[in-house]
């Protein structure tokens, strides 16, 4: 690599580290303020956090069994499907 | 060209045979030495105006936050049938489908409600890092050691050779780490070994913007949610995560804390945010209004690398694959760990909560992925 070619790499650092210098920052304790009222605002909506009614989360439900439901249940089958 | 620096700084050799020439190199020599006491101040100063604004911790605004009680999640579907390791996964708009890529070439699509295979294409190469769902739902991207990133338009006929419709869409000059459609179907984001990113245009092929800044291998990328404009984030071999303008192929900000190759990014779900994951066993949490670095997410326990993130819903819980064959689950906000879920019998390698935060889903060396809720 030639020295004018270093230069010019040279050269675009320091525009970009003047361009990442010249960001408007926030203080930290209201960009994390912000980020937990976020969280605490949406946490209802959030079925990993805080569960859903039984039968509304499908990966929860047993895999479909293609004999049907129905079937299961007048056998009174428990086929302890996860 | 790669960026990198300091190697050249101690290497330039002055001619001493000809004056006019030595005059120039003095002179060259003097403007780089400028140039990089330059560069040292800003780079000084950047720190200083960041820890002006870094009044408190995340975790201490946190405190009055209620803690979290405990998590009963467990695998509720294993998907079986890559025959190697499983490299990448990404699920389908529609909440059940998903695309996993494996190191055996394989691409598979699955339902992940019944675990039924819909589709399945044998890519030209082995190891396909990435895959990506369209957002129609309509096609899939992969790609690896291939260097490219093809798209294969997805069929209903189950009989239809899926290979003869692929589409060549990106090329790079070394492997394909990670690509992800844009909002919609016409634009693919990636990034590559050769340590660039870049975005390309779907029908044509056409490179559109291309990204440069990292130092070494760009490992990953994640699109900021829709709502907050045209940015994404990369993360690298270089120890770095960059924030780019898509339209202006700009760096606008970066980040340097990790102490390893950072192998994950993700978004806050606000978009205000983005976490990280890496070799050097910590997941990291990224404000981009303070721009700094406000979480780091490590016990000394855990010792292995983070290979993939992702968020809950609402942001509260951050999900770590690891190396280690584990997940780990954080509380974003406290910093501490919340849960570790075992299940894979070899290292956790991707991870994503599906779209609609009911479950997520894993791939692993251990040729399986499982769905967790």
């Amino acid at each position: 690599m030639t020295s004018t070619s270093t230069l010019s790499s040279m050269r675009r650092l320091v525009e970009q580290l003047k361009l990442e210098a010249s960001v408007e920052r926030i203080k930290v304790s209201q960009a994390a303020a912000e980020l937990q009222q976020y969280c605490l605002q949406n946490a209802g909506k959030d079925a990993l956090l805080v569960g859903v009614p039984t039968g509304s989360n499908p990966f929860r439900e047993p895999r479909s069994c293609s004999i049907g439901q129905d079937v299961v249940l007048v056998l009174g089958l428990d086929l302890g499907l996860d | 060209i790669l960026f990198i620096f300091e190697q050249y700084f101690c290497h330039i050799v002055l001619s001493p045979l000809i004056p006019e020439m030595a005059t120039q190199e003095v002179q060259l020599n003097e403007t780089l030495a400028h140039l990089k006491s330059e560069s040292e101040s800003l780079k000084s100063k950047l720190e200083e105006e960041r820890a002006k604004l870094h009044d408190v911790e995340l975790h201490q605004v946190a405190e009055k936050v209620e803690g979290l009680g405990q998590f009963v999640m467990k695998t509720r579907r294993t998907l079986k049938g890559h025959g190697n390791k499983v490299l990448c996964m990404d699920w389908c708009k529609d909440k059940r489908r998903i695309v996993s890529s494996s190191q055996d070439g394989k691409v598979i699509v699955w339902d992940a409600f019944t675990t039924n295979k819909e589709h399945a294409v044998t890519m030209p190469c082995t190891w396909v890092m990435a895959c990506a769902y369209a957002p129609s739902g309509c096609a899939v991207a992969c790609g690896g050691l291939d260097n490219k990133c093809s798209v294969y338009p997805l069929s209903l006929d189950k009989n239809e050779n899926l290979a003869a419709k692929k589409k060549s869409v990106a090329m790079h000059t070394n492997y394909l780490s990670a690509c992800s459609f844009t909002n919609s179907d016409m634009q693919i984001l990636t990034s590559s070994g050769d340590g660039t990113c870049a975005l390309w245009d779907v029908e044509s092929g056409q490179l559109l913007q291309s990204f440069h800044g990292h130092a070494a291998d760009v490992l990953c990328l994640d699109l900021a949610p829709s709502e907050t404009g045209n940015t994404f984030v990369s993360g690298g071999c270089d120890k770095k995560a960059n924030v780019w303008d898509m339209r202006s192929g700009q760096c606008i900000q970066s980040f340097e804390t990790h102490e390893s190759d950072i192998n994950s990014v993700r978004y806050y779900p606000s978009g205000d945010a983005f976490a990280s994951g890496s070799d050097d066993a910590t997941c990291r949490l990224y404000d981009l209004r303070a721009d700094r670095e406000v979480a780091i997410y490590s016990k000394e326990s855990i010792i292995f690398g983070v290979s993939s993130v992702d968020f809950s819903l609402s942001g509260r819980l951050l999900f770590g694959g690891y190396n280690d064959y584990t997940i780990n689950v954080w509380d974003v906000l406290k910093g501490t760990r919340v849960s570790i879920l075992f299940g894979h019998e070899n290292r956790v390698s991707t991870l994503r909560v599906s779209p609609d935060g009911t479950a997520f889903s894993t791939g692993s060396w251990d040729h399986t992925l499982r769905i967790w809720a």
